[in-house]
């Protein structure tokens, strides 16, 4: 075998060692420069690297406390880098879903606040999951609404996953006993889809189906078999 | 993402609820000292703002791409804490910084997630030393192979077979 060869076949074995952060400085750099010319090794690092984010997950700690008002702070002041130049299209072609998961995941984890702390994280990785399955298909698209009253919302419908997601923005907090619900309109027949925990992203429960709309309304706390009230907002999917 | 990417503050804020929890996490599990923690994790977090518009889709989700940031800022604060001690003790025991018993007390973690546990459960003994001390240890596979006192090519493949052995137990794919 060639040296050239030789080296290669060392350097991929570092695959591992790489995503894992345990390469001194010099082999780092190696293993970044052989990157650049190996596909199979990228692939072994997109796959390792996510893998140990999972073992990063396994031991989520809650934050301290005061830590996310000094970190919203201190941010005001940071400059952000421009992007790197060739990431403007992948950019922009999935930046949209997920700008949706950060909020899903974040209306999630206040909803969840009551919750035992890996209950709710496992919830929150799962709807995550849900989540990100229905707004990375590549057919997803986005139905939006402005009511008025300075409330916004979107659904994201995948006719692939048949999955959908509804965001809201600037949803105001369900009145004492009740609960915001979400269904599927299959042509006049309403098909409960879930209740709305907080205002952000949630995963419609059940296929999509041949629903035609998708329906919002305000139920006695732990929601109704069929609507009690007019829709709040009604989206038309338009399949 | 692309709003936190654009400079959205709120955006980051609902960002922020999802990976603070992890990123404080994977922090402490490397540092293990709570008050540098803290200060290592709002850099972190502080990193992820400023990074945001170079953070790629196509090469991978969110949190992996936070707790990459995460992950390697805690390693390299491990490391240059390390270096100076020996530079202040002037010691040859520069790789042994910290003993395998005292690292792998630490690294015998509870981990929340049963799947991640069950997976980490199917790994050999070796692959899943080795994979503990070199990511929740923040070892590089140089000390980890000492710590073990195993060859440094053994070192080498059992990390990329015990990660192998998770992605597909774990179900990854990225």
């Amino acid at each position: 075998m060639s040296r050239t060869g030789t080296d290669s076949q060392q350097l991929h074995a570092l695959s591992g060692a790489y995503a894992l952060n345990a390469l001194d400085p010099g082999e780092r750099d190696a293993f970044e420069r052989h990157l650049e010319r190996c596909a199979l090794c990228t692939q072994d690092v997109r796959e390792f690297s996510a893998t140990a984010a999972r073992l990063g997950s396994a031991v989520a700690l809650p934050a301290p406390p005061g830590m996310r008002r000094t970190v919203l702070a201190r941010i005001d002041g940071v400059r952000q880098q421009p992007p790197a130049r060739r990431s403007i299209v992948a950019l922009r072609r999935r930046a949209l879903p997920l700008a949706l998961a950060a909020c899903l995941a974040g209306a999630l984890a206040l909803g969840g606040a009551a919750l035992r702390e890996h209950e709710q994280a496992q919830r929150t990785a799962i709807a995550l999951q849900d989540l990100t399955a229905v707004l990375s298909a590549p057919d997803a698209r986005t139905v939006t609404t402005r009511p008025g009253s300075g409330m916004t919302g979107k659904v994201v419908v995948s006719a692939s996953r048949d999955r959908a997601a509804f965001v809201s923005s600037g949803l105001p907090a369900a009145p004492a006993g009740r609960t915001y619900q979400l269904w599927f309109a299959d042509g006049s027949v309403m098909r409960q889809a879930g209740l709305v925990r907080a205002d952000g992203a949630t995963v419609l429960t059940g296929p999509v189906g041949r629903a035609t709309a998708v329906g919002l309304t305000l139920e006695p706390s732990g929601g109704s078999e069929q609507p009690t009230s007019p829709p709040l907002m009604l989206l038309a999917l338009g399949l | 993402m692309e709003l936190v990417a654009r400079g959205d503050q709120d955006a980051f804020a609902a960002l922020y609820d999802v990976i603070a929890g992890p990123v404080h996490g994977i922090v402490v599990k490397v540092l293990r000292d709570r008050a540098q923690s803290e200060e290592v994790a709002q850099e972190v977090l502080i990193e992820v703002w400023r990074q945001a518009p170079r953070y790629r889709p196509d090469k991978g989700g969110v949190m992996t791409w936070v707790l990459t940031i995460a992950h390697r800022r805690a390693v390299d604060r491990v490391r240059s804490a390390q270096a100076a001690t020996a530079r202040e003790q002037d010691t040859a025991s520069r790789e042994h910084a910290r003993p395998y018993d005292e690292v792998s007390e630490q690294v015998e973690i509870r981990l929340e997630s049963e799947q991640v546990r069950r997976c980490v459960r199917g790994l050999t003994d070796l692959q899943r030393q080795a994979v503990n001390l070199a990511y929740y240890g923040g070892l590089t596979y140089r000390e980890v192979a000492e710590t073990l006192n195993t060859p440094l090519p053994t070192v080498k493949t059992r990390l990329r077979d015990g990660l192998i052995r998770l992605r597909d137990c774990m179900g990854v794919t990225a």
